[in-house]
């Protein structure tokens, strides 16, 4: 579905993604780990065209995307989050939504009613039709789910949809995400929630300094000492196998 | 063809113009600095300082350099006023409302100068406003002359103020950085309507130094804003350095367009730099920032 | 949209359409003429600006446009006012998707746009005022004709229904942006760019529709009122204060809403006649009430007096279920 080929990002001096590979299944979820400030973000405006790689390739369904705007990719079926989210404030929580389903559907009643079906899928249904801006974290990071859902795509990009959101309700939409794959819908996600790492991905890469040092299926990624030493730092190893065995 | 003493009599002349300039533009560069707005209200202010000269003058008999003493307060504690007051809590804080507020500002002074003092344009009689002074080949306008010293001396007395004292230090953190300057105890709003202050103090000097040689009507502004906002551009929003060249340097472009141009066009010259630049380097200067 | 949305629209143009029965008085007509065509040139504004969130301080750049096209096209190349005011309307559009499309790629936004449209509304009046084909300093007069072939009438209620069959059209169209994906896409575009391209939204192409659509629709105002007055000159037609006038109705009637120009014109230009018999004929009085008007509009009322109005009846709701 999507394959990044030694894409690499320079700011100025600063490299923040280098010669980094990796492949999106489809119909699976992957996961895109590492630690703060590894460029997994700058990964994720290459693919979602917000930023155009220096060097490699964006492949996406086997076509060369790495030139194109972010609208024309996500005609082509790709969506995003932001990891920041970015409603648009002054709009009730539909009309938010609606905005994605007009990416398919020209006609505004068949946009209103694919976004209301959206909402109700995310778990936004009694907050339809409030403004966006009274939305709390958790409600927000729906909205953005919602919204990029709405577009109808292929494939989903996460930026952090659970950062911010307490145990319970990250519990309540692991099984929405869940199910969007279950669609049919290919996720590739960052996520910094271990516990949902481990619960939802099939396949993780691991970004640390802008390069991928591991990948893999979760539990043996956590386990590489390179991984470890590179990114959970000493020690961490031993609190990995705690949540482990709780979970 | 012109003859080169012509073209370098248009230069010098430029120049003078230009450092007048640059003392309006540093105005409104410092206020964006800081407060990272446009401050459309700028032009409007700069009127109702030169009306300031003129009614001193013709009341007080009032000298337009000395009126410099008392104007320039004056202009700072009524710029303090006016964004501590106005602007500050009318714009709830909103990019875009601010822009609104300075618009609506500008009409409301400006439109208050034409209903007091009508449309008529009015100038100074001074005895010195036609003295020349000969310099090698060039005769030059004394007053223009003593313009541009006192022009170039306030911004080097801006940039002193800046980078050496307490104020210029808090002032210059809120431009980097306001949340953090707030936390180490500055008072955000207060720097902010203290820079405004500043701002509206440098439009008084420029007044001055502007009323001998120049004419003033209640439009007078709209003339210089745009000069002024395209030596901010021109020289990097923010920038003290950036203003005094830049102004030099529009100045000149001014003289000479209007020299090979006419007067009716001499303008243009001006905005189409202003259009490009805004244009060609969209980022870097600013585009980031909107 | 359906027929249920413009039912409003066309109630109010029929009852506004009886005043020129009632009223025949030429300064009332004359004032109700000028504020409808202030409103028109407000509502090209509010396409862009309301809905668009792109804040253009120079809209006398089409306006301009739309007037010298309606007066030279007929008086240098005698073609027919109703067709020059077509290509008046064209000429606008095109002049708006010049400046968008050099103002927008270069990613120009906020006061940036709002300065370089002020610059080149600037450049057109600097030119207009210089050349000779524009008739210089001296304006452009258009030679007294009265017939209605040439867009000439007898009375000023002709004048008053076009004026008003013009506002009523721009009031549908922008019902249909409102209900339309294009308005949604334009939308999103104000309250959050970076959002709306993820969502696949061409934002380059809807901004160049709305400064499009925006151009055309403040040029027609500017070739009414060149066939009104049958005089342009460069300080009227690129003037400052068409770009403020249409800056300030929407704001004071009711930002990015259909009614919302029309509504801040006829306040904004009542307001004025009143401040006129209250203050004599002061000059400037009228718009430094309009500055202040502006200040204290975004200070208290950032919905305009359309918003003012909703939130009273909400509050009225409300104390009547108490």
């Amino acid at each position: 579905m999507l394959e990044v080929q030694n894409a690499t990002k320079r700011f100025g001096g600063l490299v923040a993604v280098n010669q980094a590979s990796l492949k999106a299944a489809a119909g699976a979820i992957t996961g895109l780990i590492g630690p703060n400030g590894a460029g997994k973000t700058t990964l994720f405006t290459l693919i979602s065209g917000f930023e155009k790689p220096s060097e490699g390739r964006v492949l996406f369904e086997g076509q060369d995307i790495s030139r194109d705007e972010p609208h024309v990719r996500a005609r082509r079926g790709i969506a995003r989050t932001f990891q920041i989210v970015q409603p648009f404030a002054g709009l009730s929580v539909l009309e938010n939504i609606a905005v994605g389903a007009h990416l398919r559907h020209a006609k505004r009643s068949d946009a209103m009613a694919r976004a209301e079906r959206v909402g109700q899928r995310v778990g936004l249904g009694p907050e339809l039709e409030k403004s966006a801006s009274s939305l709390t974290v958790a409600g927000r990071k729906r909205l953005e789910l919602a919204r990029a859902l709405a577009t109808e795509p292929k494939l989903l990009l996460l930026d952090e949809v659970l950062a911010g959101l307490n145990p319970s309700e990250i519990r309540d939409i692991i099984p929405v995400i869940r199910a969007i794959r279950d669609e049919g819908v290919t996720i590739l996600m960052i996520e910094h929630v271990m516990q949902a790492v481990m619960n939802l991905c099939e396949q993780v890469y691991v970004l640390a300094q802008g390069r991928i040092i591991a990948e893999g299926p979760p539990a043996d990624v956590c386990d590489d000492p390179k991984v470890i030493e590179a990114y959970l730092g000493a020690g961490a190893a031993e609190r990995l196998k705690r949540e482990k065995i709780h979970a | 063809m012109y003859s080169p003493a012509i073209i370098a009599e248009a230069v010098v002349n430029g120049l003078m113009t230009g450092a007048v300039y640059a003392l309006i533009a540093l105005g409104l560069t410092l206020v964006y600095g800081v407060l990272h707005i446009i401050n459309f209200a700028h032009g409007a202010l700069l009127t109702a300082a030169m009306f300031a000269v003129w009614v001193v003058y013709e009341a007080l008999g009032l000298d337009p350099y000395l009126a410099i003493l008392p104007l320039t307060p004056l202009f700072f504690g009524m710029g303090y006023a006016v964004q501590r007051f106005v602007i500050g809590p009318a714009s709830h804080g909103n990019d875009s409302n601010i822009l609104l507020v300075t618009l609506g500002l500008s009409i409301a002074i400006e439109n208050a100068l034409l209903a007091g003092f009508r449309s008529d344009t009015r100038t100074l009689n001074t005895d010195y406003g036609f003295q020349i002074v000969e310099f090698g080949p060039l005769l030059l306008s004394k007053p223009r002359l003593i313009g541009f010293g006192a022009a170039i001396s306030v911004t080097v007395l801006l940039w002193l103020l800046l980078s050496r004292t307490d104020t210029g230090k808090a002032i210059r953190a809120v431009a980097k950085e306001k949340f953090g300057a707030s936390l180490v105890g500055i008072d955000v709003a207060h720097v902010y309507a203290v820079t405004f202050g500043l701002g509206c103090a440098c439009l008084a000097v420029a007044a001055c130094l502007l009323m001998p040689t120049f004419y003033v009507n209640p439009r007078i502004g709209q003339a210089f804003v745009l000069v002024a906002f395209t030596i901010v551009v021109l020289g990097g929003m923010g920038s003290i350095p950036g203003a005094l060249l830049g102004g030099l340097f529009i100045g000149v472009v001014e003289s000479l367009c209007g020299l090979f141009l006419g007067d009716s066009l001499g303008q243009i010259g001006i905005f189409l730099i202003f259009i490009l630049v805004l244009l060609v380097r969209p980022t870097g200067m600013f585009g980031a920032k909107a | 949209m359906t027929f249920r949305d413009i039912v409003p629209i066309i109630v109010l143009i029929t009852l506004l359409a009886f005043v020129p029965v009632f009223i025949t008085a030429n300064t009332v007509l004359n004032f109700l003429v000028f504020t409808l065509i202030i409103a028109l040139a407000a509502q090209g504004w509010n396409i862009l600006g309301g809905f668009g969130g792109q804040f253009s301080f120079g809209h006398a750049a089409f306006f301009g446009t739309g007037a010298y096209a309606a007066a030279l096209l007929q008086v240098r190349l005698g073609i027919n006012p109703w067709i020059a005011f077509a290509i008046g309307a064209v000429a606008g559009a095109a002049v708006g998707w010049a400046i968008g499309y050099l103002s927008f790629r270069s990613g120009l936004r906020g006061s940036y746009f709002a300065l370089v449209t002020l610059a080149f509304a600037e450049v057109l009046r600097i030119l207009a005022n210089a050349a000779a084909f524009t008739g210089g300093a001296a304006g452009v007069l258009i030679k007294l004709d009265v017939r209605p072939e040439n867009f000439q009438f007898e009375s000023r209620g002709a004048f008053f229904w076009i004026a008003l069959a013009l506002v009523g059209a721009v009031l549908v169209l922008t019902r249909w942006i409102e209900r339309s994906r294009f308005g949604a896409q334009l939308v999103a575009v104000r309250e959050n760019e970076a959002a709306a391209k993820a969502l696949g939204v061409d934002t380059l192409r809807v901004k160049l529709g709305a400064i499009t659509l925006s151009g055309a629709v403040t040029a027609a105002a500017g070739c009414l009122y060149a066939q009104y007055f049958l005089y342009v000159d460069a300080s009227i037609a690129y003037g400052t204060w068409i770009s403020v006038e249409a800056i300030l109705a929407p704001i004071v009637g009711g930002l990015g809403t259909v009614f919302g120009p029309l509504v801040g014109a006829v306040a904004l230009h009542g307001l004025s006649e009143i401040t006129k018999l209250a203050a004599g004929s002061v000059p400037g009085i009228d718009l430094m009430v309009f500055g202040g008007l502006l200040v204290a509009a975004v200070a208290f009322a950032p919905e305009g007096i359309l918003g003012l109005l909703r939130r009273s009846a909400q509050a009225k709701g409300a104390a009547r279920h108490a």
